[in-house]
């Protein structure tokens, strides 16, 4: 649920972060490098993007702000944008360098708030919204590690969010608990895939993004220096990764009326219960 | 090389120990040495008892730390400044967490601030060569990958059911020092205008149970048999995303890529299919059971014993029959 309150409804702008990542319906691999493998072509915008994107829209509709798309990655992931302006966002921003391939999540945060920077002196931005998370891993660091780089104050895990005049306040679960958060404007909001139910995007909209340009910035044109993002920058590195063998010994039973006790057996012989 | 331990310590508001905080204590004692292991206590309105400190101490912390924020410790800003300071009084090399979504908040934040490398999710560490290498499953639990920490500093984040949690040996009782934090500004621009806390079920914690049954859309809104199985089993209570979404039981009950990530030594969906979404959150499950009327269910590729069957008898019959087994 995404609502401004009625009345005082400044204009705003929004920056959307989408990522580009393997269908999690597809086969999924890390190559030699510990790093995802990207061919293929089966790429996609991350899921829980289109939830952002979502909570973006539903802002500006009552509104007359815009919403920018903003995606890091590379070539490919312009994909990612373009279905940013055809769900309805009004511009597109592709950030793509060689160095910033292998960054781990400070390292594309850096990106991504240079970007937002960028894009913030040009005409200021009032809210970024992210996914909850990547669908490929699923750290959730990344939109926290964001408002930090951008010293804004950060509301992660909405899955409510509402805009009062300046004031955001988003409800959320966490573990054990839930909470309602507010902060000033502008600053950072993360939403979860209860937050709403992402549109689908129509005929027109398809047709209206041909139109809307994406535009392409690298590392030097953001003023980033490249030695702290990619590779080089990065904190952690993969030393081994491989797909797990598949399960040995798998029982399939048909119940043919023991099945139960065929299961509470399995269960106490094999000391698991 | 070793270096000092730093643990948060995950509490209820009634001022228990979380159950996963047992594992990060025991794989601090074996990652520090002799370098010490510091407990670090967030007074968020409730106070570490003399039990709790015996307890923390069996387990291998050294010392407790009691840190007291002048704003709410609950929110991510003030809590990633309070262990920034804590990092620095004790030198520490290494912060272990509970992987929650709270605590991924302030592993992000320390990472900027501390130029920390982080690893969220891991089910291992170790020590090798003098660097932290954790391990983690990732792509809904179909891969795994072993990390290093480069950076100075790293920030683990572990998932529960990683480690077999033991006390300590002889373990002197802990030292209890006060840590007093004084919280910028800046970390005061997001209010939290309400908490609650969801009150204990009677069942174990979803989140660190070594037993799960899980209710999916096949159970029609009945999860009275998921429940009679999991209270057969002493186990936890989860859902599917669908259950959750048809109010069929609480949010807080759904495994999966946007809900819970759990590991039990036992899963065993009732009605579930199996998507990925879902699968994302239990695949790293020690035994997996399902039990699902469809043949061509995609839970059963994943599953060490399946059923092809009515969950409405054979999911009583189970559990009447554990039952009798058990005596
Ligand atoms: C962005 C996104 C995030 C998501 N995150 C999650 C998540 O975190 N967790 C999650 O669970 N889902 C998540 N989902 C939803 C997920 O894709 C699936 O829709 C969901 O997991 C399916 O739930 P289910 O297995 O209960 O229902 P279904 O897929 O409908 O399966 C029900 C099963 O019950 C069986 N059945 C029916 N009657 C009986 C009977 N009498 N006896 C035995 N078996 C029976 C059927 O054969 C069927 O296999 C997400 C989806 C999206 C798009
Ligand atoms: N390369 C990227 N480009 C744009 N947005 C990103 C990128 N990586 C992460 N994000 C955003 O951050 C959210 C959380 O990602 P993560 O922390 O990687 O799980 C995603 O849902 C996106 O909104």
């Amino acid at each position: 649920m995404v609502t401004w309150a009625d009345g005082n409804v400044p204009r705003v702008r929004i920056v959307v972060c989408v990522k580009h990542v393997p269908d999690i319906q597809s086969e999924r691999a890390l190559g030699p490098d510990g790093r995802v493998v990207r061919d293929g072509g089966d790429g996609t915008i991350n899921e829980l993007d289109e939830n952002a994107v979502e909570a973006a829209l539903a802002l500006v509709e009552a509104s007359d702000g815009s919403v920018v798309a903003l995606t890091v990655g590379p070539a490919d992931a312009a994909d990612a944008v373009r279905r940013g302006l055809q769900l309805g966002a009004d511009e597109a921003v592709h950030v793509v360098d060689d160095a910033i391939a292998g960054s781990d999540v400070i390292g594309t945060a850096r990106v991504l708030a240079a970007a937002v920077r960028h894009l913030d002196a040009q005409e200021h931005v009032d809210l970024v919204i992210t996914g909850m998370a990547g669908l490929d891993g699923l750290t959730s660091l990344l939109p926290t590690a964001l408002a930090e780089l951008l010293d804004l104050p950060a509301l992660p895990l909405a899955a409510e969010l509402t805009v009062e005049g300046s004031t955001v306040r988003v409800r959320r679960n966490l573990d054990h608990a839930s909470e309602v958060l507010e902060a000033t404007l502008p600053a950072l909001v993360s939403v979860t895939d209860q937050a709403n139910e992402p549109r689908y995007p129509n005929f027109k909209g398809i047709m209206a993004a041909r139109k809307k340009p994406i535009t392409t910035l690298t590392l030097a044109d953001l003023e980033v220096d490249a030695s702290r993002v990619g590779a080089l920058g990065a904190r952690t590195e993969v030393l081994e990764a491989a797909a797990r063998p598949p399960r040995d010994n798998r029982v399939l039973v048909q119940d043919t009326g023991d099945a139960g006790i065929r299961l509470a057996a399995y269960l106490v012989d094999n000391q698991l219960v | 090389m070793t270096a000092p331990v730093l643990v948060l310590v995950d509490h209820t508001e009634g001022g228990a120990v979380r159950a996963p905080v047992r594992e990060l204590l025991t794989l601090a004692r074996g990652l520090a040495g002799d370098a010490g292991v510091h407990a670090a206590w967030a007074v968020d309105g409730v106070e570490p008892s003399a039990e709790v400190v015996a307890e923390l101490g069996a387990l291998g912390a050294t010392h407790v730390h009691r840190v007291v924020a002048d704003a709410d410790l609950h929110l991510s800003a003030v809590l990633a400044e309070a262990l920034a300071s804590l990092l620095d009084a004790t030198g520490a090399g290494l912060l272990l967490l509970v992987s929650s979504f709270e605590n991924k908040e302030a592993a992000a934040r320390l990472a900027v601030s501390t130029g920390a490398g982080v690893v969220t999710d891991a089910d291992g560490l170790a020590l090798v060569d003098g660097r932290y290498v954790a391990s983690k499953t990732v792509f809904a639990g179909t891969w795994t990958t072993t990390c290093a920490v480069t950076a100075p500093l790293a920030i683990v984040a572990l998932k529960p059911n990683s480690v077999q949690p033991s006390p300590a040996e002889g373990a002197p009782a802990p030292q209890i020092g006060e840590h007093v934090v004084a919280v910028s500004d800046k970390s005061r621009r997001v209010t939290l205008v309400e908490r609650t806390e969801r009150p204990a079920s009677g069942r174990p914690d979803l989140g660190s149970a070594s037993i799960v049954v899980a209710g999916g859309r096949g159970t029609e809104g009945d999860f009275s048999v998921v429940e009679e199985l999991a209270d057969v089993l002493g186990g936890a209570v989860g859902a599917t995303r669908v259950a959750t979404d048809e109010g069929w039981i609480g949010h807080d009950a759904q495994i999966g890529q946007t809900g819970v990530t759990i590991a039990p030594r036992v899963y065993i969906g009732v009605g579930v299919s199996g998507a990925v979404h879902h699968r994302g959150g239990m695949q790293a499950s020690g035994t997996i059971v399902a039990i699902n009327s469809d043949p061509d269910a995609p839970i059963f590729e994943i599953a060490d014993f399946g059923v092809v069957g009515d969950l409405f008898t054979v999911v009583p019959q189970a559990a009447a029959e554990i039952r009798r087994l058990k005596g």
